[in-house]
Order: C-alpha cells, then structure tokens, then sequence
C-alpha cells in the first residue's frame, strides 16, 4: 500500500471537503461576509495555516499545479511544510512560479506578478474580525456587520493618526467590500491592498482555528478605509531591491553583517528571481 | 404642542415579578423630568425600556422622530432604534466605564459617534472633540490620553461629551452623579444644567438624590414597587408630598 492509498486525496474526506465547499460558495456569494465552517483538526499547529491548508484541499484536483509562499517566500518553513503535505497527500505537481501555478496558498502577501483568471489564492487568516480588538464581543460584532454600524473601524484610524500623525496600520489594513461588509485582509502588508481589488483570481480566505471562511470573486470591488484628509497610502521601504533593482516591488529589509550593515530585497522571491534571469543579474 | 416623548401604558415583567408597570407620561421639548424611588423601584427597568435596551412588554414609546414625526420605538426596527440611539438620543450611565471604550483615546470617545454617523474628516473631527472637550471643562492637552488616566468626575464628564457631540434631543441619564464626591457632583451638576439650558435638550433623570432633582428636574415622577406613585412639578412634590411614600422619601434626607 503506497503512501496515497492511506488517505483520502488531499488528506481530507469528501464530506469535510463538501461542507468546506458549501461555506466556500456562500462565501463567494456574499462577498467579505465571514462564514462559519466546522474547522478540522489538521496535522500541524494552529496558526501555521489550518485554515488555508483546508481550504486548498477542498479545492485541490489532480490536475492542479500548486504554489505556497510564507510571506512572499517560496523556501520559508512553512511554505516548504504545507507544499511537502500536499505533495504527499495529493501527489499534485508544485511549483515557485507564480503563472505556472494553478492554485497558491499565501501567508501574508499577494504574488507580485499579476494573477490571471485561471488562478486561485488561498490565504491563511489568523483573525478574521476586523472589529476584534475594538469590540471583543463576538455577538456585538455580528451585529455591527449586520447593521453596517463600521463608525467603530475609523475609530482605530483615528487613534492611529493622534498617536502617529498619520495611519499606522502597516498590515491587515480594513478594507471595504463593495460597499458593504468591512474585512482584514489577513496579514498582508497594506501595499498589497490594492491588488485585492478587482482582481480576475478568485481569492479564498481560511481561519482554521476562529472557524471562519470568507471569500472575493473575481473583478470585486475592495476599498481601503481611510479619512478624506488622510488618505489611504499604500506605502513601501524607500528603496530598490538590491538584487533585482525592482523599485515596484514590496521590499523585505534584510541584515547582512554584524556591523548593522543591511539591504532592502523584494520580498517575493520567485518575481525577484524571474527579473534576475531575465536580466542575468546576480543569482 | 407635540411631546417629544409619550409614554403610554408601559409594562415590564420579569416572570412574575414586575419591574414596572402601568407608566404614562408625555416629555415636551426642553423638559427635564425626573425620577426618583428606592432602589428596586423600578426606575431603572423603566430607563432602559425607554431607551430601548429592554423590550417592554406592553405599552407604547412614541418618539418625535425628525424624519416622520410620533413613532413607536417599541415596534420599529432594529437598525431605526440604533440610528437613533447614536443621533438623536444619548445616554449616561452611572459607570462611566460601561459608556466609554477605556482603551481609546478622549479625542476617539468624543468622535466615535461622529464616525459612526459618517463622518470622514479627520480634522474636522478632531476640532470638534477639542470643541466638546472645551465644554465639559477637560483640558485640550488630554485629548490624547487615555479615560483611564482620567479622575472619576473626568470620566463622567468625558461620557457627556460624548454623548452630547451629535447634539442629541433626549438624554437618559441614569444616576449620572452617582459615585462622585459631593464637590465634584455640585460641579458636574452645574455643568449639565448649563449644557440642558443652553442645547434646550430634554432629560430623562433617574436618581435617589433628591438634591439632583431639585437642581435639575422641571417635573418629578416618584415610584414605588414598579408603580409611578406620585408625579407633578418638582418643587410642588417635593415641598407638598401627597403619597405615604413620597412623604417618608422627603423626609429621610438628611438635613445638616
């Protein structure tokens, strides 16, 4: 007996597959609306991706080609141990280049290259209320997105433009959902924010241990909240990436010596690495 | 002249037991109407009927909604009942921890209702909490800091700016001197008299202390065991007490 007959494709069982599924469609009906799943227990901690592994294996087909990066790094720990798993329990091909891949799960960041409508993005979500730390409340909560009471989300602003002098908030930045339900966008840094907004990927939100899938279709419309005299800014390290020169790119700050010496490098690594080749820069 | 308030045959029950019952008043503009009782009377049950925290179980709470006139508060939605909750009603509660968010700001306590009500400025916001802060006599250099670094008057008189910044037309007030020293009440009393004289609020104030009646209070409503035993202008029940009970309640107070 091989290694793929022991479990079912993709480690899960078709029902926890279709009852993902069903929350995964209501989810898209009803867009940034978080849906209650019953989240299982997965081979690995929460908080290294329960949800999001859950997600891509109801959406997983033989045929698929799948991509995971950890903070826009294809070779981080994480990445490598959920691409491992669904490479043992799927048996599907994988690959680091963001078009080649058919499905890519995410922890904290968007693809550099832009997503194609062939594609979809799975990403890990920790805290999926946006309203948490402002209204612990769950009820409170509910009731808020209900009655689109989101008065409460600009107080956070607020704050951080009186302690900071503008909007501090750097990741998991609010976004709006087409001018409806106000959503995190998971982790990811603000500067991603924009690419959340019609976008022709499908992008599936999974929190495995808050028990919550939330979901965009394609081509919706995401705003990012902010005041009329404080605008949103989608800002990035003052830089260009020392190895590929891209000064597009969202920029991870890297420390190279003991001397404090340091260099801003992009953070996804396989667009760093594609631009590298192209122009036969440094490997 | 309409009421902005008209309270008919309003009923609360809690199993068996009542919590108030039979109430019936009409609260004109710029009103101040207190009511007083022991505690387990009923004052507080009949607060937050009114206000729409507890669902009576008869009767009506016809409110003078700028939009469409008398409506029942009782019977209409839910999201209608909120968006009058953050505009045109206030209410302080006797803790001021339970009507601040302690982990914000002054200035954030203050324009939380701005925002909730949609506004998206950030200066303009911030003036105008500078603004309300002015008025309850906080200093504008604690406009960054925290409630809890405030003193109990301060909180008390944050949650009144707060509530006041949307300039509301009926204020709940429940107890709003309540756990203060007397210094601190007298002040706080002064300042909420000049705020309902100079906004032409009206009131609904729930208290023991007779005292704030008297300062406050147009008309009294005195109860009794979920019942509104005795109700007339202020000074008229308080120098002339009808009731058994009103009697005894004027004279417990302590004189010095």
């Amino acid at each position: 007996m091989t290694q793929s007959d022991q479990y079912n494709f993709a480690y899960l069982d078709e029902q926890t597959k279709r009852m993902i599924r069903r929350a995964l469609l209501k989810g898209l009906a009803i867009p940034g609306y978080q849906v209650p799943f019953a989240s299982r227990e997965m081979p690995m901690p929460y908080g290294w991706g329960t949800g999001g592994v859950q997600v891509s294996a109801a959406c997983l087909t033989p045929e698929d080609t799948l991509k995971v990066i950890d903070q826009g790094a294809d070779d981080t720990t994480n990445a490598v141990s959920i691409r491992k798993f669904f490479e043992r329990t799927a048996g599907v091909a994988t690959t680091e280049h963001t078009p080649d891949a058919s499905l890519i799960q995410t922890r904290h960041r968007i693809p550099e290259t832009p997503l194609t409508q062939d594609q979809i993005l799975v990403y890990q979500v920790p805290i999926p209320e946006p309203l948490r730390f402002l209204e612990p409340r769950e009820t409170e909560t509910r009731k808020m997105h209900e009655l689109q009471e989101y008065g409460l989300m600009h107080v956070r602003l607020y704050e951080d433009i009186a302690q900071h002098g503008h909007i501090a908030t750097a990741y998991a930045y609010p976004v709006r959902v087409e001018g409806r339900y106000v959503m995190d966008p998971s982790p990811i840094p603000k500067f991603d924010n924009p690419k959340l907004g019609d976008c022709p990927a499908i992008q599936l939100f999974g929190a495995g241990r808050e028990q919550r899938i939330y979901a965009l279709p394609p081509y919706t419309q995401v705003v990012s909240l902010d005041f009329d005299d404080h605008p949103f800014d989608p800002s990035k390290a003052d830089h260009d990436c020392a190895l590929c020169g891209a000064a597009d790119s969202y920029l991870d700050e890297v420390i190279v010596d003991d001397r404090g010496g340091r260099i801003f490098v992009c953070s996804d690594t396989d667009y760093c690495a594609g631009r590298r080749a192209e122009t036969g820069g440094p490997e | 002249m309409t009421p902005l308030l008209q309270v008919t045959g309003l009923s609360k029950h809690y199993g068996a037991r009542i919590g108030c019952a039979g109430v019936a008043f009409d609260l004109y503009p710029g009103e101040v109407l207190g009511i007083v009782g022991e505690s387990g009377s009923g004052k507080s049950t009949l607060l937050n009927c009114l206000a729409g925290h507890l669902t009576p179980d008869r009767g009506q709470v016809l409110f003078d909604t700028r939009a469409d006139g008398l409506r029942d508060t009782v019977t209409m939605s839910e999201p209608e009942r909120r968006m009058l909750a953050r505009t045109d009603w206030a209410f302080v509660h006797q803790n001021p921890r339970d009507g601040l968010r302690m982990g914000v700001s002054a200035g954030g306590n203050v324009g939380e209702r701005l925002m909730a009500v949609g506004g998206r400025h950030y200066g303009r916001i911030r003036d105008t909490a500078t603004d309300w802060l002015g008025r309850v006599e906080i200093a504008a250099d604690r406009i960054d800091d925290r409630p809890s670094a405030f003193s109990g008057g301060m909180q008390q008189r944050l949650q009144i700016a707060r509530n006041l910044v949307t300039g509301p037309r009926l204020v709940f007030m429940d107890e709003p001197t309540g756990g203060l020293d007397v210094s601190v009440q007298a002040r706080l009393l002064d300042l909420l008299r000049g705020l309902v004289r100079e906004m032409g609020l009206s009131a609904i104030l729930v208290t023991h202390d007779l005292a704030v009646v008297r300062l406050l209070a147009d008309r009294l409503m005195v109860m009794k065991s979920g019942h509104v035993v005795e109700a007339g202008l202020t000074d008229q029940v308080l120098d002339d007490p009808q009731h058994p009970y009103t009697q005894l309640l004027v004279s417990s107070v302590l004189q010095m």
